[in-house]
């Protein structure tokens, strides 16, 4: 009976949102936990307030589908039971552990679709701790949810879409954009012209963001190195190396990022097994083309599963639905599952393409000094996780974890645990893959010692 | 790796039991070979709460104890590190009047073992402890005792065992054991075989298998201790606490987190590995904020529990195997094996050297359950 | 110095805040990170090395933004909507 299906959603971006509708259009009536007080997700998110700026403004080309998105949530509304401001800070045995406004909770689920969504992969480079230096994920929230730009003289660094797009994004925004450097070689850029046959639309945008950049007379320049960046207490400047020379720039804002990540902590607290991703350089939860992972009634949709995209997410929170659904022996369409298949996996073509457009800077890991600083919270320097893992002879992360405290702090190695994993790997002489992963603890996010334990939020 | 190792002493299990009696036996002249299923000290050795305390133990263990606190202040000159020792004092409190009449008791009971307990009333607390809840009644203060960080001690015990000589194989679970005349062999994973004149089973929840191998099963049963730990706060916390009764413990590190325990978590699917309860966690969150009002204001930032092996009477199995000669026991520490751990060392190194040790085992043996149940059957 | 550089709602309702001691003014639809840091250029110290932080990923990940309030809470600044009357604190502890 459906009555007796209760599924959660944790997540309410693009994935989440879709897979909800799917579950109500079938009759199922889920509980969708959102950490935000709207829904959107990263990508989509939107204002705390209305200001002068209208949906064009924020999500430029996607604000068609962020204002459909919003539109749907914001019809689901009564046919869901929806917990925005609402963490989900351990999940075990078909229990949530949640917090909403500092209160805790427990939400008991028949099936869980985690759509966790992802954050900037960044790596940690001379000056990255300094006030000024946020992530390009970070800076364009600044830009789209409170109408700031993080700078008057910004530069954005790093690689992967986001890299312009934001750079554009505040550029049109009226943001001084000092300049844009990419570590991937110009020569990367030309993978895009096969992408230009699964998504013209896509790669045309990309390219004009580009040059709109160039006809403002933005400096953008390929195949760079970060060196530093500069200042004592704010962001003062950057400086790069192109074929062997060293720039400086002066900014007092730099936005970077290496292409994005996976929040995958609540997959790992549900007991979902891992497996390696070369195109992620990242461990992630296993997850059949459906959406379904390795533990029945745990299904997984969206970046938080593999990075794929907004449009990508979409499809698969609607595909995870429909699989929910399906496994409870509901009927579900078969002709729409076949064309969000397909869909899905022309998506997962072209991030290949990304990928190889975009590739990780690994000559940097090898480079970085042994005086930056790799956990923020912890403030464990490289050198100290370079000497400790020749020291004790360290192959493991979780080792490196307990000898170190690098992913130990306050963001559970959020942050600091994807370039611990790839420095870690050059000074052992290890792959990546063999380093492993760090194991999720709850809880993924700090709690009040005081938060009250009062029971089932049913 | 097929080559044949032959030692004078081999240790199944690197916590911080197997790891100090591998840098005793070293410092004794003696080979050894030190194995881990995992990493060293990465189980209940490296994941403890860290509290080094004598206080509140049964008699029977303080001898061992007192040997293993004269240990913990040469750690530096030992093993290379502090281990962030630090000698706090550790406070157990009563938060009613019965218990405060218990923890009289208790010091009465210890009295000739010179702990320096000292009782302090109520008013006492107010004015030395004053970030100690109003209506805490009383407490046992034992100012030698202290606490240290378990992840660095297990962990350099194991390294400055390697570095005195022991080979230490890591990742290396011992697959099958047993005693040829008078040689042990054992064959492990990977391919390897050592053989040994001596065996020490120090392989802490796992050491049942290891005994049963050798016709002595016992009731080790696994349990979960879990902590949560908060971010780093201004210091003031000044003592290790504990408290009468149970159901609390905290401590405060020189960087700033508190370290709260007092219940347990569960396994996962990998019995090997535990995590805290949500619940469980929040009990422990919610205890602290009210014991230390400091608290209220803090956040958790990370859970965790590891896995120890108990028995039924909270007493390790400490000595010789009474079915097997050369071969010896220590594990069941019942969650309290921390401070005792480099004590119980020393204690197996000078088993193995002379066959017996200057600190009494006689609570500690193997067979204590076998003859407990030979008692009860002449009874009936 | 102020960090971000406010580009929009900037004639919307002033809401009061104070930062340090010094009586400072947000905007309806602020979050604490954005009305602290369009007056200075940090949220705290870091814990170790107390050197100035002021956040970095805005979305609640990093934990990077916590500030602290006269009441001796810490508030995730990017998360935490600005309220009128809040005192907060960048000083070290």
């Amino acid at each position: 009976m459906k009555e007796r299906v209760r599924p959660l959603i944790i997540g309410a971006g693009p994935a989440g949102i879709r897979a909800a509708e799917a579950l109500v259009d079938a009759g199922i009536k889920p509980v969708v936990v959102d950490e935000a007080p709207l829904g959107g997700g990263q990508i989509y998110r939107q204002r705390i307030v209305p200001d002068e700026r209208t949906a064009r403004d924020l999500y430029g080309s996607e604000a068609g589908k962020a204002t459909a998105l919003h539109k749907t949530l914001a019809g689901l509304q009564d046919r869901i039971d929806y917990r925005p401001r609402t963490l989900a800070w351990n999940i075990r045995d078909n229990i949530a552990d949640v917090m909403t406004d500092g209160r805790g909770g427990r939400i008991p689920f028949s099936h869980v679709i985690l759509s966790t969504g992802a954050t900037d992969r960044v790596l940690p480079i001379p000056g990255w701790t300094l006030p000024g230096v946020f992530t390009l994920g970070g800076a364009q929230i600044a830009l789209k949810s409170q109408g700031c730009a993080i700078g008057e003289q910004i530069v954005f660094l790093g690689s992967g879409p986001l890299l312009y797009l934001v750079a554009w994004q505040y550029m049109k925004a009226g943001g001084h954009v000092a300049a844009v450097l990419d570590t991937a070689p110009l020569s990367a850029k030309f993978h895009l012209l096969r992408g230009l046959l699964l998504y013209p639309g896509i790669v045309v945008r990309g390219i004009r963001y580009v040059a709109d950049l160039m006809a403002r007379g933005v400096k953008v320049r390929f195949g760079i190195e970060p060196v530093r960046i500069e200042g004592d207490t704010q962001v003062k400047g950057l400086v790069w190396r192109d074929r062997g020379t060293d720039h400086h720039i002066a900014c007092d804002a730099v936005g970077y990022g290496f292409a994005l990540r996976s929040e995958t902590q609540l997959a790992d607290l549900a007991g979902c097994q891992f497996v390696f991703d070369k195109r992620d350089r990242a461990w992630q939860p296993v997850c059949d083309g459906a959406g379904r992972s390795s533990k029945p009634g745990i299904y997984l949709a969206g970046d938080g599963v593999r990075i794929s995209g907004a449009d990508s997410a979409e499809l698969a929170g609607e595909r995870a639905g429909l699989a929910l659904i399906e496994d409870c022996g509901f009927p579900v369409d078969k002709v729409r599952i076949e064309v969000l298949e397909r869909r899905l996996n022309r998506v997962q073509r072209f991030r290949g393409i990304l990928e190889q457009a975009f590739p990780f800077p690994e000559s940097l890991v090898r480079s970085l000094a042994d005086d930056v600083l790799l956990c923020r919270c912890e403030e464990v320097s490289i050198g100290n996780v370079r000497s400790s893992a020749q020291k004790f002879d360290i192959t493991d992360l979780n080792r490196l974890k307990a000898l170190t405290r690098v992913g130990m702090g306050r963001c559970q190695g959020r942050v600091c645990g994807s370039g611990a994993a790839e420095i870690l790997a050059h000074a052992s002489g290890r792959s990546l893959e063999d380093v492993g992963r760090l194991r999720s603890q709850p809880p993924i996010k700090p709690l009040p010692l005081d938060l009250s334990s009062d029971g089932e939020a049913a | 790796m097929n080559a044949v190792v032959v030692t004078d002493v081999a240790i199944i299990g690197g916590g911080l039991v197997g790891s100090s009696a591998a840098l005793a036996l070293r410092r004794m002249g003696f080979s050894v070979v030190l194995l881990d299923k995992g990493f060293c000290g990465a189980q209940a050795s490296g994941v403890n709460y860290g509290g080094v305390r004598r206080q509140g133990r049964p008699p029977e263990q303080i001898p061992l104890s007192q040997r293993a606190h004269a240990i913990w202040p040469r750690l530096r000159e030992v093993i290379g590190t502090d281990g962030e020792f630090i000698r706090s004092g550790h406070l157990k409190l009563a938060r009613t009047e019965a218990e405060m009449a218990s923890l009289e008791a208790y010091a009465a009971r210890v009295s000739r073992h010179d702990l320096g307990l000292e009782l302090i009333g109520h008013n006492g607390l107010r004015e030395r402890f004053p970030w100690i809840a109003d209506d805490v009644v009383g407490a046992s203060l034992c100012a030698g005792d202290g606490h240290a960080n378990p992840r660095i001690v297990s962990a350099a015990f194991a390294h400055a065992a390697r570095m005195s000589g022991a080979q230490v194989l890591e990742n290396t679970p011992v697959l099958h054991v047993e005693k040829v005349s008078d040689t042990f062999h054992m064959q492990a994973s990977g391919g390897a075989e050592i053989r040994s004149r001596f065996l020490i089973n120090s392989a802490g929840a796992w050491a049942g298998a290891f005994a049963e191998a050798f016709g002595e099963p016992v009731p080790l049963k696994r349990i979960y201790p879990s902590m949560i730990v908060t971010e780093p706060l201004p210091l003031f916390m000044s003592v290790n606490i504990g408290a009468e009764g149970g159901g609390v413990y905290a401590r405060q590190v020189e960087r700033g987190n508190c370290i709260v325990g007092g219940v347990r978590g569960e396994p996962l699917d990998d019995p090997d590995f535990s995590r805290p309860t949500g619940s469980g966690a929040l009990t422990i969150m919610n205890r602290a904020a009210r014991l230390f009002p400091t608290l209220q204001k803090a956040h958790a930032i990370r859970f965790w529990s590891g896995t120890e092996g108990e028995m039924d009477d909270r007493n390790p199995i400490i000595g010789p195997s009474r079915t097997t000669s050369g071969l010896f026991h220590a594990f069941g520490f019942s969650g309290a094996g921390f401070q005792i751990a480099p004590g119980v060392g020393e204690v197996l190194a000078e088993l193995v050297r002379d066959g017996e040790s200057s600190t009494s085992l006689d609570s500690f043996s193997i067979d204590r359950f076998t003859r407990a149940d030979q008692a009860r059957t002449r009874v009936l | 110095m102020a960090l971000l550089k406010r580009l929009v709602r900037q004639n919307y309702p002033e809401v009061p805040f104070t930062l340090d001691g010094v009586s400072c003014v947000g905007r309806s639809g602020d979050t604490v990170l954005t009305a602290v840091l369009t007056h200075a250029d940090r949220l705290r110290h870091s814990d170790f090395s107390k050197s100035p932080r002021a956040g970095f990923c805005q979305m609640g990940s990093c934990q990077d933004c916590w500030i602290l309030t006269a009441d001796g809470r810490r508030i995730r600044a990017c998360a935490t909507i600005l309220e009128p009357g809040m005192t907060l604190l960048t000083g070290l502890e």
